[in-house]
């Protein structure tokens, strides 16, 4: 219509963003006297150049696809949840506490338990915000992140009074029993030159799937139609005859079981024990994701593959380039979630209008002038 | 002064992308003389006047203002040139007094005081030279709306404006108060001040106008003196054919009661919106509320939509009682029942305006089965539907994967209009059928309503727009302070009779 292209929309403007703020965290690297070229160069190799960079960036990329699509959906329902962090942790505490209670014979049998926890309890974690939203207007940013803040003491105290093991000094539950852990990319995909050592694991087929799941459930389902229309306008949704507090309830269930679907990939996956602070922010780079992949499945996952790349490729920089310390890398992503997400009209505006001028040209250059 | 006209258009061309909203525009308007200008929705009236304010720039041609050629880049420039705007919304602070409002903007320097001083003096002048009596320390939220809109002139005036832009001034008023506002516009003129009235209601037209421009497609069309013309004539330019402004209906032939409203009761936010309301409707039978908006119209409909709960009495539907309290109460169980419901305000509740036309066709009867398969909804169902409806309900342009925000006033209305009304519903609620409509689809949906009718269903009609209520009602009730201050038949009643009604008179005390 006379907007631009829908490419322009979900490929251009982001990639313009990345390359502005890949600049600006060039210029920043070029002030502390170091070559921005060549930290551009570890930081792609770091992500890309092997399979050990490949296997690690995609590992990072489960995680937040995850919570990725936990705040996607949210968002649909004009709902922010910022509770990913805490959501993932209680899921977290649900793969522990099925794993270590039951001597599971088979890990596809372990799999299917640990996912129905890890959804269980980070849902119930996200319930009580909602409650409080649907029922007594509590606004849900204000509530989820003291909730994030309530599960990070919760994890604590569990896991130094109740599940560390007996004379261990680490904060940190019994590793699970050997039949529970899931192959990983060595065992599905050796062949591509993944080592045991690689974290990434069956995990993203995981997080494959929930995107398809996610955009049937909002494209294609009545229940995904309710939560877009009651994201647009509530009063339209209360008119339709539509539940308000049903969808705000809904939606923030399905949203913490995906965000709890992180810990899967992470407790299950890797460390394969329950460890303090396994989140490690991705809850919060869940909203960048989501902010920068348009809330739509495809681009939360490419989203979550760049800030995959951002991590793995920020520790190797680290690594190689001891002036570049780890707060450096922090800028760096922080930069790229600025321009991605709160300076993206910046990119937008001019882009469009550029757009529009191009359509004009063509279309007087098509038709003679009207008002001749 | 000059003999120059006081403002003249030249060639004005405006276009959005593909769409040309003003095409090759002339205009001329003499000073001292109220202007109308009409057109239907799209017309490319706003964009005019938005090109004469400042907000947007013509791709070609000049404005002249007392003959002398003016650049008007920003509304800066506009108000320099001595133009102001009144907007269909308000500009006001609904927590600033009357001075407070006027000098928004308009300070002398960084301290208050003596600007608030100075504009207190000159109000009272300017209330006093033309008649708009204003109280200076009036809170505006405290103020009717009749009074806001005076604010509005007021500040106008306060900037010194010698030209007037009135966009729909008299949408939100009663025609008492419409009344009001011509003297006060005749007095304006008499002082000779050049007013510019957009209006879609042509009795206004030829009521308070000298001459009149017609707008149609982006062009300008005709600009005739209103003396020579007439409404009929004035549609017919606007929508290119003849257009039935009355509609025709037959006497209507009610049958049983359909709804039953009883000692109906609303309390929102502490305040009490209806008072105990009480009426039947008949299959076959349409009534209509008249009233000024925010006398519990809006709660009545949204009651028996079941959008919000009651606080007593009951309601029936072919005498099985109506939840208007609990869970069922809802727009769901409403639709099941055969409750069609047209809301007020289509844009925020009748519509999603993002969604594109085929959703919203879905929309509110999605759990319709023909529009599902299984777990998922069935899409191409719903655009064959929706493609279907539009057709039959002459929506434009016919493409259901637009969204409903790019489609005219007009045809967003024709969409719920077919949603709501295509499956024949025992009752419909019509809110505000043809609030911000063009002619043309005006008379389309008139008929739509008639016809329902005149399948034997029964019709609410709320509406603001008294022609409207007399032309299609078959009884008429009027609101007030969230009750019905008396019934009328329409051949039986005439406007001056439903005002007294509508401000709270009864005959008692008239």
């Amino acid at each position: 219509m006379d907007k631009m292209p829908k490419w322009a929309d979900v490929v251009l403007i982001p990639l313009i963003s990345v390359i502005l703020a890949l600049l600006v965290s060039g210029l920043v690297v070029a002030i502390i006297g170091e070559s921005p070229w060549r930290a551009m160069q570890v930081m792609v190799k770091g992500a890309f150049g092997s399979a050990y960079g490949w296997g690690y960036t995609l590992y990072y990329a489960t995680n937040f696809i995850f919570t990725g699509l936990a705040v996607a959906v949210a968002f649909h329902a004009r709902l922010f949840n910022i509770g990913g962090e805490g959501q993932a942790a209680l899921g977290g505490l649900g793969v522990a506490v099925i794993l270590l209670a039951v001597d599971w014979p088979h890990w596809t049998l372990a799999l299917a338990a640990a996912m129905g926890f890890a959804m269980l309890f980070s849902a119930l974690w996200a319930a009580v915000p909602a409650y409080l939203q649907a029922k007594r207007g509590s606004h849900i940013v204000i509530t989820t992140i003291m909730f994030n803040y309530i599960a990070s003491a919760l994890l604590v105290y569990l896991l130094v009074n109740v599940l560390r093991v007996e004379g261990s000094m680490a904060p940190e539950s019994a590793s699970f029993a050997a039949a529970t852990h899931l192959p990983s990319a060595a065992d599905f995909a050796g062949g591509l030159g993944f080592r045991g050592s690689t974290p990434l694991n069956i995990s993203i087929f995981l997080a494959l799937i929930a995107c398809v799941l996610v955009w049937l459930l909002i494209w294609r389902t009545r229940l995904g139609y309710e939560i877009r229309a009651f994201g647009h306008s509530e009063t339209a949704a209360v008119y339709a005859g539509i539940n308000p507090t049903k969808i705000i309830m809904i939606t923030m269930l399905i949203s913490g079981a995906l965000a709890g679907m992180m810990a899967i990939n992470v407790v299950m996956g890797e460390a394969e024990r329950l460890v303090l602070d396994f989140v490690e922010g991705a809850g919060f780079v869940g909203i960048a994701v989501a902010l920068m992949g348009r809330s739509h499945p495809v681009g939360v996952v490419l989203a979550a593959l760049l800030f995959g790349a951002l991590y793995q490729g920020g520790a190797e920089l680290q690594f190689e380039m001891p002036a570049i310390s780890r707060e450096m890398i922090v800028v760096i992503q922080a930069l790229v979630i600025l321009f991605t997400g709160a300076l993206d009209n910046m990119v937008r505006m001019p882009v469009q209008k550029l757009f529009l001028a191009l359509k004009r040209r063509r279309d007087d250059a098509a038709r003679p002038n009207p008002a001749e | 002064m000059t003999d120059a006209p006081a403002i003249e258009l030249r060639g004005i061309s405006k276009a959005f992308g593909p769409v040309q909203a003003n095409k090759d525009i002339a205009m001329s308007v003499a000073r001292g003389t109220i202007h109308g200008i009409v057109g239907e929705n799209g017309a490319g009236k706003s964009t005019l006047m938005s090109i004469l304010y400042g907000f947007y720039k013509a791709d070609r041609g000049e404005i002249f203002i007392n003959g002398k050629a003016t650049a008007i880049p920003d509304s800066q420039a506009a108000i320099r040139a001595g133009i102001g705007m009144v907007h269909q919304h308000f500009k006001l602070v609904e927590n600033f007094t009357v001075v407070e409002n006027v000098i928004l903007g308009a300070e002398d320097g960084a301290m208050l005081r003596p600007s608030i001083a100075k504009a207190r003096r000159l109000l009272t002048e300017l209330s006093e030279e033309y008649g708009l009596k204003v109280d200076p320390d009036a809170i505006i939220e405290d103020l009717s709306v009749g009074h806001q809109q005076r604010v509005e002139i007021l500040k106008q005036l306060y900037r010194h404006a010698d030209i007037l832009i009135l966009d729909e001034p008299t949408g939100v008023l009663t025609p008492s108060e419409a009344d009001q506002l011509f003297r006060i516009l005749e007095r304006l003129r008499a002082e000779g001040k050049t007013i510019i009235l957009i209006t879609h209601k042509l009795r206004e037209i030829m009521e308070i106008t000298d001459t009149v421009s017609v707008m149609r497609r982006g062009e300008m069309t005709n600009t005739v003196k209103t003396a020579d013309t007439s409404p009929a004539a004035l549609a017919e330019m606007m929508v290119g054919r003849k257009v039935l402004l009355q509609v025709d209906k037959t006497q209507a032939q009610p049958g049983e009661v359909v709804l039953s409203v009883r000692d109906l009761r609303v309390t929102r936010g502490g305040v009490t919106r209806l008072k105990g309301v009480s009426f039947d409707i008949r299959r076959g039978e349409i009534l209509g509320i008249a009233g000024v908006a925010g006398n519990g119209q809006t709660e009545l409909l949204e009651v028996l939509g079941g959008m919000i709960a009651a606080s007593g009495g009951s309601v029936s539907l072919f005498g099985q009682p109506l939840d208007i309290t609990g869970t069922a109460a809802n727009g769901q169980t409403r639709r099941a029942r055969g409750i069609g419901h047209v809301p007020e305000d289509r844009q925020t509740e009748g519509l999603i305006m993002p969604f594109e036309a085929w959703e919203n066709v879905a929309f509110g009867y999605h759990f319709d089965p023909k529009y599902n398969s299984g777990p998922l909804m069935d899409n191409a169902a719903i655009r064959a539907d929706c493609a279907d409806k539009m057709a039959r309900y002459d929506v434009r342009p016919p493409n259901p994967r637009l969204p409903a925000r790019n489609f005219s006033g007009g045809n967003q209305q024709k969409i719920v209009v077919a949603r709501e009304m295509d499956r024949a519903p025992d009752l419909l609620l019509v809110g505000q059928p043809t609030r911000g409509v063009d002619i043309g689809a005006i008379e389309f949906i008139h008929k739509q309503i008639i016809a329902l009718r005149d399948q034997g269903k029964a019709i609410l009609l709320v509406s603001v727009e008294l022609d409207e209520i007399m032309g299609l009602s078959d009884r008429i009730a009027v609101m007030f302070d969230g009750q019905i201050m008396g019934e009328r038949l329409p051949q039986e009643t005439d406007q001056n009779a439903l005002g007294l009604l509508m401000a709270g008179v009864t005959e008692g005390a008239a």
